[in-house]
């Protein structure tokens, strides 16, 4: 039988009152939809509406499947003030995906470099190891993979997920002894896995407080670049000179 | 004597089969036994790979200068100065080599070179030297003294080169204020004289324990270059801290008064540096002062090099890092297990077995130019 002719759905992300993940969906198909080099992948972290719930910490650590003491997006916590004046603020530390990054050009087999989008990418098959990027790095954004499983000493051993494959950098993986990402050095990459399929990074959808912004500076019409152009937006460590990709809003 | 020499190769036997269960646990438990962590990601055995390089660096300088300025009285140091900056250099790389992440993928620095990577620097220049001091050893051999002298004058600035350039690899990371600094590369250069130089005086009072003149000159460079070498630190810790306001300021009262002081001001300052120089004044001329002095400075330059890696990376780059993700290896504090310092046993042991197996079976002491020396003594 045939169904009922319908009119086509009004855009969601048009409406005023849309989940604001919907219109960075809507950036991101436009992005994507343009060579790579031309897009610049940027996040923004409105720390005003950060309730350090964690829940993009431990969205990144499902999502990548990290080992215990790999952490690409830890939350640091911040107290000012003396009671009864006191303030908490929180801020999200992802990868900077600097623009002038200092762990690239410590690499001795370039196995760390930029992609055309701006994202930092670590060639695991390359890696040998030696954690120069990790000690060049400004914001300790970079965790090395010791092989080390959190129910290792349980009674059960191992339990299966821990062995779950990663698909970082679009590319299966199962963790097994020593193989790669075992050994390497690891970061965030804003989900390049997903982002390649339309998805935000999973820190960004995970997000209660919907305080993490992602998607393409390059486009005037995004959330994105409305949002780089307020006057209360902030890079960590400007001095450092690396130009990160990274933006808060204060 | 007999007794001491079964004494000591006993020691040294059960320092190498212990090294040899620390190397065993690194090859089946990869990185997990480490103490390192993601924050202070390089430890013992990168100190330990330092100070190797340091020693390799200096001894052969010391033999490059005696050769090149034509010291006769240390002269008959050359070979022995030679074999220890192979051996050193060998333990140097096995250290680093243990160090790495993938072990396997260690060639990739050659066929996948990085040259704006100060590490890929010095690995090309290690393996630069290593070819030049084989060939030294070559034309040593073939008694082809024109080819000696000049491989001695090329392979000195190369030898002041990668100490030197080691010093870069920290000093380069603008991350680091504790190692971002211009001194670094020369306190490097002169930290490889002063530990090669006080390991070959430790040797030429063992060997040559006859010798005055040999034993009383290389004595008086030793006590030279502790003087440059404490001058260096002088500059290195009173310009940051003198106001007392600048960022290196944590970092640099860590070192002095922190829960491992006791590594700058017993191991480095009083047994590296005070005892020896003592020594070195008191009695100049005695094998036995200088020996005992050449091998405490030598072997507590180990502190100096920890004292260079560690500290630099006990800082939270952000503040509150440190408590934003429990584990225990995104800690600021570190200290290096049972299991680092048998590996450090194991480079050791290999480094003293090394030197021993070459004065044994190589010709390193009882030389042509040495007897004819002595007879003309």
């Amino acid at each position: 039988m045939a169904g009922k002719k319908l009119p086509p759905l009004p855009a969601a992300a048009t409406l005023p009152e849309a989940d604001v993940l919907l219109r960075m969906m809507a950036d991101m198909r436009r992005a994507l939809a343009k060579p790579v080099s031309e897009r610049r992948w940027v996040m923004v972290i409105d720390q005003r509406k950060c309730i350090g719930c964690h829940a993009c910490t431990i969205s990144c650590i499902a999502e990548n499947k990290l080992p215990p003491g790999v952490v690409y997006r830890p939350v640091i916590e911040q107290e000012s003030g003396t009671y009864p004046h006191v303030a908490r603020t929180f801020l999200p530390r992802p990868c900077m995906q600097c623009d002038n990054p200092p762990c690239v050009p410590v690499c001795p087999v370039e196995a760390t470099f930029k992609r055309p989008d701006g994202i930092v990418e670590v060639n695991y098959d390359q890696c040998i190891g030696c954690r120069y990027c990790i000690a060049a790095c400004p914001y300790n954004a970079r965790t090395f993979d010791f092989g080390d499983y959190y129910t290792k000493s349980t009674p059960g051993g191992v339990q299966a997920y821990e062995k779950a494959a990663t698909f970082e950098y679009g590319k299966k993986r199962a963790r097994d002894h020593e193989a790669s990402p075992v050994g390497n050095a690891r970061k965030c990459h804003f989900c390049l896995h997903r982002l390649e399929e339309g998805m935000p990074p999973a820190c960004t959808t995970t997000c209660v407080g919907r305080a993490t912004y992602f998607g393409d500076a390059n486009d005037p019409e995004s959330l994105v670049h409305e949002l780089i152009g307020s006057p209360n937006i902030q890079v960590l460590k400007p001095e450092a000179n690396t130009k990160p990709r990274v933006y808060y809003l204060v | 004597m007999k007794a001491m020499r079964y004494l000591f190769g006993a020691l040294w036997a059960v320092a190498f089969v212990l090294g040899l269960v620390g190397v065993w646990q690194r090859v089946t438990h990869g990185h997990e036994l480490a103490g390192y962590g993601s924050y202070v990601v390089w430890g013992l055995w990168v100190a330990a790979y330092a100070y190797f390089v340091g020693l390799s660096a200096g001894s052969f300088l010391f033999a490059a200068l005696v050769n090149v300025l034509d010291v006769k009285i240390l002269k008959p140091l050359t070979r022995i100065a030679l074999w220890t900056s192979l051996v050193s250099i060998g333990v140097a790389m096995v250290a680093v080599l243990l160090d790495l992440g993938h072990m396997s993928r260690a060639f990739k620095v050659f066929t996948s070179a990085n040259f704006s990577s100060m590490m890929t620097w010095m690995t090309w220049l290690y393996t630069a030297f290593a070819i030049l001091l084989a060939l030294v050893g070559w034309f040593m051999y073939r008694e082809n003294e024109r080819m000696v002298k000049a491989l001695f004058t090329i392979g000195i600035p190369l030898a002041i080169a990668f100490p030197g350039g080691g010093g870069a690899l920290f000093a380069t990371l603008s991350a680091k204020p504790y190692w971002h600094q211009p001194l670094y590369p020369v306190f490097f250069v002169v930290g490889a004289l002063v530990s090669g130089g006080a390991l070959l005086a430790a040797l030429a009072a063992l060997v040559w324990p006859r010798r005055t003149e040999m034993i009383r000159l290389a004595g008086k460079i030793v006590l030279g270059l502790i003087a440059v070498d404490l001058l260096l630190e002088w500059a290195e810790y009173s310009i940051p801290l003198w106001y007392g306001v600048s960022p290196e300021k944590e970092v640099l009262m860590q070192v002095l008064t922190g829960p491992y002081w006791w590594v700058f001001w017993i191991v480095h300052i009083l047994l590296g540096c005070a005892v020896p120089v003592m020594l070195l004044m008191m009695k100049p001329a005695s094998p036995t002062a200088v020996g005992l002095a050449g091998a405490l400075t030598a072997v507590t330059f180990l502190a100096v090099r920890l004292n260079i890696v560690i500290p630099g990376q006990v800082t939270p780059e952000l503040q509150g890092l440190e408590n934003a993700f429990s584990d225990n290896r995104l800690t600021f504090a570190y200290s290096p297990t049972t299991h680092e310092w048998l590996v450090v046993l194991f480079l050791a042991a290999l480094g003293i077995g090394a030197l021993w197996l070459g004065a044994r079976f190589l010709p390193l002491i009882n030389t042509k130019e040495v007897q004819q020396d002595e007879r003309a003594a």
